[in-house]
């Protein structure tokens, strides 16, 4: 018996759904509920819009009316007065500044005939770390991620071909030294042996006979110098001509229309169709004249070569006399004195003959340096074989901020995984080390961290260390980043839930084995937000180093603005700077919101 | 049939300390210190070695020398004859001085946008994300040299104030000067003032002696006395204990007003009692003590009284709290959408307004989310403060690791005191905000 059939009161099939009313969808839906849904927002909504309407109408004409074609503020600012009509200079962009100083900018003092070099490197960068990025590609680029980090440096730095050859032999070496003593001793000394052995290349050997290739081809080399530079030393003569002969008429020419301008401007004509004419001679003559300078320079150092060859002989046999010299002197020294490598470090009750003689011995083995030194750098010079070098005080702009930015993300992110493991270790000393590291580094500010890298940390090497300023900095930044890492890690690793280690073990996994397989691909992908916040901020902390005087984008920005010409230029410089770091910074926390969706497993 | 035996034992070889887990943690643990304690030897042995090679012991005796430099922003009396170390101890509070007000700033900025950011209105919240990924996606030195910048070539000059008509005027009823240099506010002062005391006024150097001796003017002879003291004003300390009292008294009412409430359900109104408790006294001891603002004025080349604000501390504060709000903006805004919404739906059911649903349900709650993250941006700000050295506000990285270091050249001994101040000001906040983290947890069972 049904109780529900004979109640006919009740609809048997559903009505037919009806369109919500036309206020609730679409884009008047929209609006009403996310601009208009209370008096409150609508109030808010409006004066939202009128705020980002002026701001959009004052900075839309600034930035897209700007002047591309000036030579300095002052021009720029008479060609904006014509094009607005009135007194108002403020109202339009200066990009002229950028437009002259781009390449600076960019590159700082990096010759400019050798960009193709750190362009060449970043392009390498994207393929090396193509196949870590991207899975399906073919294993043999992974050739080329190996190659990488030894090609890098001697593409930037240039020098001897040896030298990254020889960075990698010491890899070769290690690893052959491993394979054979881990099959005789077990693998720990293995790793032991393969590490030292690989050090000692590095630290003794390695260096030596890549000079030591050099030297030998240098020697080789010498005479055919001779004569290739007798017969090229006319013919950069005749360069040199050249380029001055088409410097000296743009000059004119740039004289000549500098002169119209003034001309116009004391009889109050516009001369914005002057300037903008003038630009591009102006700029045309200052890469002609940078051409000219080093032409002029190339000249000047075959000239030189040329006489440090013809006197080599000369300067062999006398710099062979100043060190048997040095030798006679220092041994002829009184007792007190025979170790010392110093006036200064002479104790109190040293006699003044005494330290005379030790002054005397001194000069001896300066002089006799200084020449080896000249001779060697001689013979280096002709024997490379390689890319021309290029000085760390030339560096800059903002291939600077790119070069500490990527070698310190790639260094730092292992160092804090180690750092972050140390730290959860069972070993309680290992784990004492790592808290203590960790929490220095992350207590004071990275200023304090650079100012170790310029002027303490030669106090901590051997004496006579020198060492090149951006790899301090680079080293410094480095662990800087590394702890900071380590403690995101560290968070990673903590929000495993502990059945994954109990597994792993089950599985008898050992403690390595657990982590590469099991523990770290979790816990670095929990950890993905804040790896990539700490790169961003890493690479934005790059700009500190225009504090220890070293010229990234940020410090040309302020040697610009102490030019005379563009005294007085700030939105223009710092807001192509500020829109230049926002879309790395932007891209990179893209990259990584799209990594996290990539490798989502949840649901 | 067998019986059980005892595995044989085995004795002790070598090769267990690499092979056997029960040796093996050991051998690699003293490895390491083995590894640690030669490196650190070798680094501390390079460093005597070189130090001795340049003729610099190792003392911090250089801390007492007069500085022999000026110092434009102080909140203690300091002149050029005081020491080294009361320039560190100047420089360590202005760096305490812009924390404090950057933090303040950072927060009530960083709240705002946080809470803006969550709204439902579209163009709010898509405003707020602008400015957030606009201030974190740009070095925060870029923002300091920018406003300085921008301050110091945009504001006018102290002449244009002069004349009868002059190019610029001073703000808020004529109070407020804004220049080049840097602003000037109206400064607090009392016709009957109870004087200042100076503590530890034995430690005045002879220098201090010396260089008041010397000098004419009232003013420097009094500066220079007090040089190796703090002075602290008993006029502050009044008004201070005066309005403490009251806002104690004023929270007992409170308490009481609960009470009535818990007992009867109905709350009495309190508030204009509670604000009479405050106010009428601390009114009345500002009259005792003859309270009056003095204002900035013109005179000769710049302006003269009032609290003068230079440009560098300016743009340092204003950067630096625009910057760090982006980032507190995003905690406050995980640590809001961490509370489960069932929270606040809860709240509804039981008719709780939505404004009092955020303050008494979701906002303690997510408290707990926000605190920790929060407090690691204040450090981080304490840290970027040390970024002052590029506007040059001297702070104790200006001061210590600036000037100090460039004229006693003991860089050793200037950049480990430098790093000693950060890292204690970092260990005690860290220290307690561990605490409270510990008292605030979730007490589950």
């Amino acid at each position: 018996m049904s109780i529900t059939s004979d109640q006919s009161y009740v609809r048997t099939e559903m009505l037919t759904e009806k369109a919500p009313p036309s206020t609730n969808v679409g884009i008047i839906g929209w609006i009403r509920a996310n601009l208009f849904s209370s008096w409150l927002n609508v109030v808010l909504s409006l004066l939202a819009m009128y705020a980002i309407y002026s701001t959009l109408a004052y900075i839309l004409p600034w930035v897209f009316g700007g002047v591309w074609n000036a030579t300095s503020l002052t021009e720029c600012r008479i060609v904006i007065a014509e094009a607005i009509g009135d007194g108002h200079t403020a109202g339009r962009a200066c990009w002229a500044v950028i437009h002259e100083r781009f390449w600076q900018l960019m590159y700082g003092f990096y010759p400019s005939d050798q960009y193709w070099r750190p362009n060449l490197a970043l392009i390498l960068l994207f393929v090396a770390i193509a196949p870590v990025l991207f899975n399906g590609l073919p294993k043999k680029m992974l050739l080329i991620s190996v190659a990488f980090p030894f090609v890098a440096p001697w593409l930037l730095w240039g020098g001897a071909i040896w030298t990254p050859l020889m960075a990698f032999m010491g890899f070769v070496i290690g690893y052959f030294v491993h394979k054979f003593a881990s099959k005789i001793a077990g693998s720990l000394v293995g790793i032991i042996l393969g590490t030292v052995s690989a050090l000692l290349w590095w630290l003794l050997f390695s260096s030596a006979v890549s000079q030591g290739i050099s030297h030998m081809i240098g020697a080789s080399r010498m005479s055919g110098e001779i004569e290739r530079l007798e017969t090229s030393i006319p013919l950069q003569e005749a360069e040199v001509g050249r380029h001055q002969a088409i410097v000296d008429p743009l000059e004119g020419q740039v004289i000549a229309i500098q002169e119209e301008i003034d001309a116009a401007v004391s009889a109050e004509k516009p001369v914005a169709d002057l300037i903008r004419t003038k630009t591009p001679l102006y700029l045309t003559l200052g890469s002609a004249s940078s051409d000219l300078s080093k032409e002029q320079d190339m000249l000047n150092v075959m000239r030189a070569r040329l006489t440090a060859i013809k006197s080599l002989p000369k300067d062999e046999t006398r710099s062979q006399q100043l060190a048997d010299a040095a030798i006679a002197a220092r041994a002829a020294l009184p007792a007190s004195v025979a170790k010392l490598t110093d006036v200064k470090e002479a104790n109190l009750g040293t006699s003044a003959e005494d330290k005379d003689q030790l002054e005397a011995a001194l000069k001896v083995e300066g002089e006799s340096g200084s020449l080896q030194d000249r001779i060697e750098t001689l013979y280096q010079d002709v024997g490379l074989v390689g890319l021309k070098p290029v000085k760390s005080r030339d560096f800059g702009g903002l291939m600077l901020a790119v070069l500490l930015g990527i070698t310190g993300i790639g260094l730092s992110f292992p160092l804090g995984i180690v750092l972050a493991l140390g730290r959860l270790s069972d070993l309680v000393i290992v784990k004492a080390l790592c808290v203590g590291f960790i929490e220095f580094i992350r207590g004071v500010p990275l200023i304090t961290l650079l100012f170790v890298a310029s002027v303490l940390l030669n106090y901590f090497l051997p004496k006579g260390t020198e060492f090149d300023i951006i790899l301090r900095v680079m080293i410094m930044i480095t662990i800087f980043a590394a702890a900071y890492m380590a403690e995101v890690i560290r968070g990673g690793l903590a929000a495993l839930p502990k059945g994954q280690y109990e597994a792993a073990d089950a599985l008898g996994l050992d403690y390595w084995q657990a982590q590469r397989l099991i523990i770290m691909p979790q816990a670095l992908k929990i950890s993905i937000p804040g790896i990539v916040s700490t790169f961003i901020g890493l690479f934005k902390d790059t700009t500190l180093v225009s504090i220890i005087a070293l010229l990234d984008i940020l410090g040309w920005a302020k040697t610009i603005q102490a030019t005379s010409d563009w005294n007085g230029v700030i939105w223009e410089l710092y807001g192509f700077i500020a829109f230049v770091f926002f879309i790395f910074c932007f891209s990179m926390s893209r990259y990584s919101m799209y990594l996290e969706r990539k490798l989502q497993t949840g649901h | 049939m067998t019986t059980l035996t005892d595995p044989p034992k085995a004795s002790f070889r070598l090769s267990m300390l690499l092979y056997d887990t029960r040796y093996r943690s050991t051998t690699i643990q003293v490895i390491a210190l083995m590894g640690f304690m030669l490196g650190a030897a070798w680094l501390i042995n390079n460093v005597a070695v070189n130090l001795a090679a340049a003729g610099k012991p190792f003392t911090f005796g250089f801390l007492s020398d007069a500085s022999g430099y000026d110092i434009n922003q102080k909140l203690i009396e300091y002149n050029s004859q005081s020491s080294h170390l009361r320039a560190a101890v100047v420089g360590l509070l202005n760096t305490l001085l812009v924390a404090v007000m950057g933090c303040t700033l950072a927060t009530f900025l960083g709240v705002f946008i946080g809470v803006l950011r969550l709204s439902s209105n579209w163009v709010i919240s898509r405003l707020a994300a602008v400015y957030v990924e606009g201030f974190r996606n740009v070095p925060v030195l870029l923002w300091i040299v920018l406003i300085m910048a921008a301050t110091s070539h945009s504001a006018p000059q102290p002449k244009d104030f002069r004349g009868d008509n002059p190019s610029a005027t001073m703000k808020i009823f004529d109070s407020v000067a804004i220049t080049n240099r840097g602003v000037y506010f109206p400064e607090p002062l009392f016709s009957n003032s109870l004087g200042d005391v100076a503590m530890f006024p034995d430690s005045s150097t002879e220098a201090c002696e010396a260089y008041a001796a010397e000098s004419d003017d009232d003013k420097v002879i009094k500066l220079a006395k007090s040089c190796g003291s703090f002075q602290i004003s008993l006029d502050l300390i009044a008004i201070g204990s005066v309005f403490i009292a009251c806002l104690m008294i004023s929270k007992l009412v409170a308490n009481r007003a609960s009470q009535i409430q818990a007992q009867t359900g109905v709350r009495p109104t309190v508030w204009y009692l509670r604000l009479g408790i405050v106010a009428i006294p601390t009114i009345i001891t500002l009259w005792i003590l003859g309270f009056y603002l003095g204002y900035p004025e013109l005179k000769g080349f710049n302006f003269k009284g009032g609290i003068y604000m230079r440009s560098s501390l300016l743009a340092l504060w204003i950067a630096l709290s625009l910057y760090t709000a982006a980032f507190i903006a995003e905690i406050v805004r995980a640590g809001i959408m961490a509370i489960s919404k069932g929270q606040s739906e809860a709240a509804g059911a039981l008719g709780i307004r939505p404004g009092r649903t955020m303050s008494l349900v979701v906002l303690p709650q997510a408290m707990r989310v926000i605190f920790p993250p929060l407090i690691s941006q204040y450090l981080n700000l304490t840290k970027n403060s040390s970024l002052a050295i590029a506007v040059g506000y001297m702070d104790v990285t200006g001061t210590l690791g600036g000037i100090t270091l460039n004229q006693t050249g003991r860089e050793m001994e200037t950049i480990l005191l430098l790093m000693a101040c950060y890292l204690i000001i970092s260990l005690i906040v860290s220290t307690v905000m561990n605490a409270y983290n510990e008292r605030t947890k979730l007490k589950e069972r």
